[in-house]
């Protein structure tokens, strides 16, 4: 039996998408079965950020509509084994599906997968009531932005209202550099804030445009920093204990000097 | 004398630290749900409460939601802060 977990932030713009993408490869290439969901009807984006653009036949309201069969509209990856897309459609809109039809839908990829991860749209509109009605449980992705962290925690308000407890925490953008200047939220400060366990930090990183560019997760380049960072955060939702990649890597001893000095 | 040493503490001056006060404001009223209609709820409650005691002046009434710093650690904490102007002691100890 599968678990469902969605991927929400409220704010447009955070890295939902992207984080779907590299978590359900990360995990498929740590050996497991996945299907990513795309449940942002009518904006369909999880097709090019993965690649797969290409392969669309049918796609999540034909098979909620009973006009095909959900095999049909799965599409697999052929790069990594075990990794599927669930495509939303692209000329509907958001009322096409209702919550209950997808709560039914997670039931029947919850017996074929371990893990579906499905991406929400941004709003907290009828397309994130559908998004969580199936799911287990919740990562929230943020930036260190004000806007970013008050619509994340608007989020997890509503997910603990329907039911769905204990969301985590994925902190999106982060630039060391301004954070170390202190123009920049750290990662305390949001914690802090929004009272929840974090999964996991994502640097501001180049790589992240260069594979989307070329629709391949920055999980699988190797020499990329926030693919590694998505990669560690697959390996905690597994349950493994990974450390917190040190962002910082050059001026680290300085920070940590600093830090004995009395400054944060 | 402080400024000897330049701005004081500088570091509140840093945009994060502007950026952090804003947002704890901001989810305070978030979280509360602060609508005009719930404060006036409020509004109404407190002087059913305290209407046998004192006269109160209700249209000057003033009732917010804001920030306030802790006495024992000085951190900022929400706050429900009540303005009742008061017209006139109505109870006397016999």
């Amino acid at each position: 039996m599968g678990e469902v977990l969605v991927i929400t932030s409220g704010k447009g713009g955070v890295g939902k998408t992207t984080t779907a993408a590299n978590i359900g490869t990360a995990l498929s290439l740590l050996g497991k079965k996945v299907v990513i969901v795309d449940a942002d009807i009518g904006l369909r984006n999880l097709d090019v950020v993965m690649g797969l653009e290409n392969r669309i036949v049918y796609d999540i309201v034909d098979v909620t509509q009973g006009i095909c069969r959900l095999k049909q509209a799965l599409i697999k990856d052929k790069r990594y084994d075990g990794l599927y897309l669930l495509p939303a459609a692209q000329t509907k809109d958001k009322t096409a599906i209702q919550p209950k039809q997808m709560l039914a839908l997670s039931k029947r990829l919850k017996e074929e997968f371990d893990y579906i991860l499905i991406d929400c749209p941004a709003g907290i509109e009828q397309g994130f009531k559908n998004a969580i009605a199936g799911a287990d449980k919740a990562i929230v992705v943020t930036a260190p932005e004000i806007s970013a962290v008050r619509d994340a925690d608007r989020i997890i308000g509503l997910l603990e209202a329907n039911e769905i407890y204990n969301p985590k925490l994925i902190v999106n953008k982060v630039r060391i550099d301004m954070v170390k200047k202190g123009d920049m939220m750290d990662i305390d400060d949001m914690i802090d804030i929004l009272a929840i366990e974090l999964l996991g930090v994502i640097p501001d990183d180049q790589s992240i445009v260069i594979s989307t560019n070329r629709g391949e997760p920055a999980v699988t380049d190797e020499n990329s920093l926030a693919g590694r960072a998505f990669k560690n955060i697959a390996e905690r939702i597994l349950g493994n204990e990974v450390p917190f990649l040190d962002l910082d890597v050059d001026e680290s001893f300085f920070r940590k000097f600093a830090r004995k000095l009395g400054f944060k | 004398m402080f400024n000897m040493f330049g701005r004081g503490n500088r570091r509140d001056h840093k945009s994060k630290e502007i950026a952090k006060e804003r947002l704890k404001l901001v989810l305070v009223h978030d979280r509360a749900n602060v609508s005009p209609h719930f404060l006036e709820m409020i509004k109404g409650d407190i002087v059913g409460v305290i209407k046998d005691y004192i006269e109160v002046d209700e249209k000057g009434l003033e009732i917010t939601i804001t920030k306030t710093k802790r006495e024992y650690d000085d951190t900022m904490v929400p706050a429900l802060v009540a303005n009742i102007p008061i017209k006139r002691m109505k109870y006397r100890e016999k």
